[in-house]
């Protein structure tokens, strides 16, 4: 009788015991089905992103013309180049970490704990990056005008590249100045109000005659957004509802406030990973120095936690594809 | 322990040429993202233009070296490697292809309802 009675402890059946399905350790195999049920989520994310895409295939924002910052480079336009560059350092952590599972294959403490070091460091850079990403979208570039049915209008000089409100708008202060605490009571403020009113921005643009405006619409054939000829520009503009500076979760400079609202919560989920990932890394990393895993024979956790990090990665390849290039 | 260390090969020239495979593309992929080419931007081809068929490929090249060679997935076994690539991929073209089949319609039919001109 007592043969038949399980003598293991709970302990080793949640390691898994002695069984290796599918010819993996419970802990490295869990970790890809948990890769899996992420990518599926993530795949969710982007298929919902892709919807909307179709959906308003006419009248999308460029990424092209949403993207343009890089550091130092103030005002020249430079898309791509920030995006590549943070995709390079998150490729370039991956090889740091798979550097990492490498030595640590051969028992190689020093150079494991070099490795996961770079491996830290880039994730830093890449959250970093991220940050400045937003930053840069959150404050925009040239500004915008939004109709009363929620459509962005911007303003183009002759060669129809897009000219910055500040350009060609004074701002009177016409209106009213910023609510904040000193001026109310102590729980009154508001979210910053736009520098130019509607009608400081009409002004200019009645002042400037070399000025016209351009919808979202985008011209299937030629992939640029319409441009609306100056003397019709006018009836636009009688339907302005506010100035928009930058994007944020209701409106969007760029077109369409769904893009923004895509943009901020993939990459922000993203961005979430990201942070984990790192977090995880350090917990590892300290692990290591310490010798756990020394004192364990293996460094299978560096493996896998190595593998959520390639993950990370996997995923950055396709939200750079879906929301820079295509 | 000893044994054990010996035993295993260092990959480390297959990650140092993945790593220069992915590179490669990425610069691929930028320099097409900036310069457009115009037969490959304008020239429709399944529903988009040949540059976006171009970069999906790349994409997935991509994702195949991480997978394969980043996260070792070719030295699993042959049904850890199913079970996860194939689920994946099967669950994944089936949402896209709902997804982006019905968004169309949807764009067939509320494009013309939306007004341009005031």
């Amino acid at each position: 009788m007592e043969a038949n009675i399980a003598t293991k402890t709970n302990a080793q059946t949640w390691g898994g015991g002695d069984n290796n399905p599918l010819g993996a350790s419970y802990g490295k195999m869990m970790m890809w089905f948990f890769i899996l049920s992420d990518a599926l989520t993530f795949s969710g994310f982007l298929g919902a992103y892709g919807f909307m895409r179709f959906k308003f295939n006419d009248s999308w924002p460029i990424a092209e013309e949403v993207f343009t910052h890089f550091p130092f480079l103030h005002g020249v336009p430079a898309p791509m180049y920030y995006v590549a560059f943070m995709t390079f350092v998150l490729i370039f952590s991956s090889v740091t970490m798979v550097l990492a599972v490498d030595a640590g294959k051969a028992l190689d403490k020093k150079k494991v704990t070099f490795y996961m070091l770079l491996t830290i460091i880039g994730g830093i850079i890449f959250i970093g990056s991220q940050a400045w990403e937003w930053k840069n979208f959150i404050n925009g570039t040239y500004g915008a005008v939004e109709l009363n049915d929620g459509k962005i209008i911007q303003f183009v000089n002759k060669d129809g590249k897009q000219v910055a409100l500040e350009s060609f708008a004074k701002a009177n202060h016409s209106e009213r100045t910023q609510l904040t605490r000193d001026k109310g009571m102590w729980f009154m403020s508001e979210s910053a109000i736009p520098p130019f009113t509607v009608n400081d921005v009409i002004e200019g643009f009645e002042a400037h005659p070399e000025l016209s405006i351009r919808t979202e619409k985008v011209n299937l054939e030629t992939k640029e957004k319409t441009i609306v000829p100056r003397d019709q520009a006018m009836s636009y503009l009688k339907e302005a509802r506010t100035v928009v500076m930058g994007a944020n979760l209701q409106v969007n400079e760029y077109g369409m406030p769904l893009f923004a609202d895509f943009f901020f919560f993939i990459t922000g989920f993203h961005g979430f990973h990201v942070l984990s990932g790192i977090v995880l890394n350090i917990i590892i990393f300290f692990n290591v120095i310490i010798g756990t895993y020394d004192r364990r024979g293996s460094y299978e956790m560096v493996e896998k936690v190595g593998l959520y990090w390639h993950f990370v990665d996997l995923v950055w390849v396709f939200v750079f594809t879906f929301f820079y290039l295509v | 322990m000893g044994a054990h260390a010996q035993e295993h090969k260092s990959h480390k020239k297959l990650i140092w040429k993945v790593f220069g495979i992915l590179s490669i593309i990425t610069i691929v992929e930028v320099v097409l993202g900036i310069v457009k080419p115009e037969a490959l931007f304008y020239t429709k081809i399944a529903g988009t233009s040949i540059l976006n068929i171009i970069f999906l490929v790349l994409t997935l090249v991509k994702a195949y070296y991480i997978t394969w060679f980043f996260m070792h997935m070719a030295d699993e076994t042959k049904s850890l490697r199913r079970s996860v690539v194939w689920t994946a991929v099967f669950l994944i073209i089936y949402l896209a292809t709902l997804l982006l089949i019905e968004a169309s319609y949807v764009n067939d039919v509320l494009g013309p309802l939306v007004k341009w001109n005031y």
